[in-house]
């Protein structure tokens, strides 16, 4: 275990401590009331802390970030659209949506595993470039293949292309966004009781109970995984592959294992996402949730090999706080809120560029 | 014959037979197949240069440039800089290729000190330091003091716009320059001359001590040290030449665009580019010269075939998404294809 030395290590603590002065600017010079800036960040912590939480285990397991959990939010997507389309709202629906991703992002995130087996130590490229092929298969079914290979029954999703020889439209694509009205806030205001209600009324701050709830399940779940003997032996992998390879572990079907269960879990966390926001960007909502989950994760000083349940909260909370305040505060101290959001965006792709770069020179030194 | 064809690889016979596939759709048509000849000629003269910048770094063993987007930022910066103080013509022209070389030069200098320090991971690390860069220049463009009015925005008076017109400063200076018509088709003939000239420069320059050094070191560091080569210089010195060829490359394809794009506009640049030259038979540690032509016009004659065809026969643009499943289906294949070493 590290020492009480090498943990005031300014690379210890230099980017958190970065993120923290950024949000306390942020937060200061947004002008909002604290309130507003508390819902704000409870209401983006509760839907974001499920996808970065996803993250932890190919970690753990020395495959890096996984930046193809892109490919499990598609799975996600694609069961919304089914149970939209059947017309089955509120709680079944979620829930319904939870049990059919769950299909798909097993085979996906089984397909992944082997992928990253064949593309060892390319891994976050060969993920990202995947999450991209994906894109163009996702929208090659959605776009082209809805309303023509397969039915879309609600006929008000579907895009109108021209007209049929016979005069009907032609319908054929989903819409460019998904109304998710009938479930949304499915997960977030269920099991709130009377006096629980009463209370967010009177202190003004909206909690969503539930996906709490189920953020704490996937941390705990997490926690467990790495105490059991798969558990350890992804840890002995993300050590020193070749080290556990000789000593007798499956290194292979662990990384499989790793990717399907973050692919899984990206999934679902997709649809809590998704039920927060109450609708789906079809062709979009899902190409940034890697870029989004990885950033927010490695400001709290996570790196590519070493990364905690704790890394995830606090990771989330400080990333959706400077995300929440940068355009107001961009607006305050610039007159321009656009600024704010180029600012937020080059933070996010800046910290994983640089978390990216520290991890690879470190790798050399190892090695050299 | 046939260990030619598995060198070739299965996913380059798939692309190469789907664009058959769109030549005998767009014949059966009875589409003008001249006209899309002469499009796809175009399209090869727009985005050779670019293509041609990631060899450099391929041969000096960096793989592939996925850090492309920094030397089109310069090059970027160099057409904006020209544009404000209205540099027109063939001298606006050269005068903004001068100062995308100078910044490209520095540019391509730091990115392959960094590059050194992140061997092995190169891909990686250059696509994010490539998107942070796209980023940070976003701020950039928003405050730097432009003030031509044709380049920033006409409400609120600062900032640039996204996208701007080339007409009346350099628009097609290259495309037209010894231009001349077959038939229906204006061939682009100082813009091919322009990359023939790039590509002859490139391999003279393999044939020179320092390049043969930088090829030395990106096919066995080892070998290379023992003969006295210095890996780590070389591998700055290809990786500063793909970043200039990268400036300049975005100047030709602009100059035939019509129209500078900043903001996002360079963020996924680098990807259908890398696509060309895999297409063309390249692989992360090797490319020759015939694998950026050859690449360059199987690709941009699919896409420019795609187009039409999709829309004849459903509704809707299928070439976009073509495009995406190509290029990124090839990067895959060519990063999980690798053979051990």
């Amino acid at each position: 275990m590290k020492g009480l030395k090498s943990r005031l290590h300014p690379s210890e603590w230099i980017v958190p401590f970065i993120f923290i002065t950024l949000c306390v600017i942020g937060v200061v010079y947004s002008n909002r009331p604290l309130p507003f800036i508390i819902n704000n960040i409870i209401e983006r912590l509760g839907r974001n802390a499920f996808l970065v939480t996803a993250l932890i285990i190919p970690v753990i397991a020395g495959i890096g970030l996984n930046f193809s959990i892109v490919i499990g939010a598609m799975a996600a997507q694609m069961a919304l659209i089914f149970i939209v389309d059947w017309g089955i709202g509120g709680g079944s629906g979620i829930a319904l949506a939870l049990a059919l991703s769950t299909v798909p992002a097993v085979i996906f995130g089984y397909l992944m595993g082997r992928l990253f087996n064949r593309a060892q130590g390319r891994e976050m490229v060969t993920g990202l470039i995947t999450g991209f092929f994906a894109n163009g298969i996702y929208q090659l079914i959605f776009l082209f293949g809805a309303g023509t290979v397969f039915a879309i029954h609600t006929k008000t999703m579907l895009l109108t292309r021209g007209e049929n020889a016979d005069g009907t439209p032609n319908l054929m694509g989903v819409r460019n966004t998904v109304d998710l009205s009938h479930v949304q806030y499915a997960l977030d205001d269920f099991l709130k009781w009377g006096s629980f209600r009463a209370l967010e009324a009177k202190t003004g701050i909206t909690i969503p109970l539930f996906t709490f709830v189920l953020v704490a399940a996937a941390c705990a779940f997490v926690v467990y995984f790495t105490r059991t003997k798969l558990g350890q032996e992804m840890k002995a992998m993300g050590h020193n592959l070749h080290v556990a390879q000789v000593s007798g572990i499956n290194v292979r079907r662990n990384r499989i294992i790793a990717t399907v269960i973050s692919t899984v879990m990206a999934a679902w966390g997709q649809i809590i996402f998704l039920q927060n926001m109450g609708t789906i960007n079809t062709y979009s909502s899902h190409e940034q949730v890697g870029m989004f989950a990885i950033a927010a994760l490695l400001v709290s000083g996570a790196t590519v090999s070493r990364a905690t349940i704790w890394n995830a909260l606090f990771g989330t909370l400080l990333f959706h706080t400077l995300f929440l305040t940068s355009p107001l505060a961009g607006n305050t101290l610039f007159g321009e809120a656009q600024l704010g959001e180029y600012f937020r965006v080059f933070v996010a792709y800046g910290v994983i560029a640089v978390a990216l770069a520290l991890h690879a020179w470190k790798g050399k030194r190892k090695h050299a | 014959m046939l260990e030619k064809l598995k060198d070739f690889g299965a996913a380059r016979l798939i692309i190469l037979a789907f664009l058959m596939l769109l030549i005998f759709f767009a014949y059966v048509a009875e589409m003008q197949l001249t006209q899309l000849a002469g499009d796809s000629l175009a399209r090869v003269a727009r985005n050779g240069v670019l293509v041609l910048a990631l060899l450099p770094g391929v041969r000096g063993g960096i793989g592939l440039n996925f850090g492309l987007p920094l030397g089109i930022l310069c090059g970027l910066m160099g057409m904006i800089v020209s544009m404000e103080y209205d540099w027109t013509g063939a001298g606006g022209f050269f005068g903004a290729l001068g100062l995308a070389v100078f910044l490209a030069t520095i540019a391509g200098w730091l990115y392959g000190k960094l590059l050194n320090k992140v061997k092995g991971q190169e891909m990686m690390v250059g696509t994010y330091v490539g998107f942070a860069f796209v980023s940070l220049m976003c701020i950039f463009w928003l405050v730097l003091p432009f003030r031509n009015y044709q380049l920033i925005w006409a409400i609120g008076g600062k900032g640039l716009r996204t996208t701007s017109s080339l007409q009346g400063y350099y628009l097609n200076i290259l495309d037209n320059f010894l231009s001349f018509k077959i038939g229906p088709i204006a061939i682009p003939t100082g813009s091919l001359l322009f990359f023939a000239l790039c590509c002859f420069v490139v391999s003279l320059f393999f044939r020179t001590r320092t390049g043969m050094a930088i090829a030395a070191a990106g096919g066995n560091e080892t070998f290379a040290r023992a003969s006295g080569v210095n890996p780590q210089k070389t591998r700055v010195q290809a990786t500063m030449i793909s970043t200039i060829l990268a400036a300049i490359g975005i100047l030709v394809y602009n100059q035939s665009f019509g129209f500078v794009q900043v903001y996002n506009a360079p963020l996924l640049m680098a990807f259908p580019v890398i696509a060309c030259l895999l297409i063309g038979g390249a692989s992360v540690n090797q490319a020759s010269i015939f694998h950026v032509v050859f690449g360059a016009i199987v690709f941009q004659t699919i896409l420019t075939v795609a187009l039409p065809v999709a829309s004849e026969f459903i509704s809707g643009d299928l070439s976009e998404t073509a495009r995406i499943i190509i290029s990124n289906g090839i990067i895959l294949y060519a990063l999980t294809g690798i053979k051990k070493k």
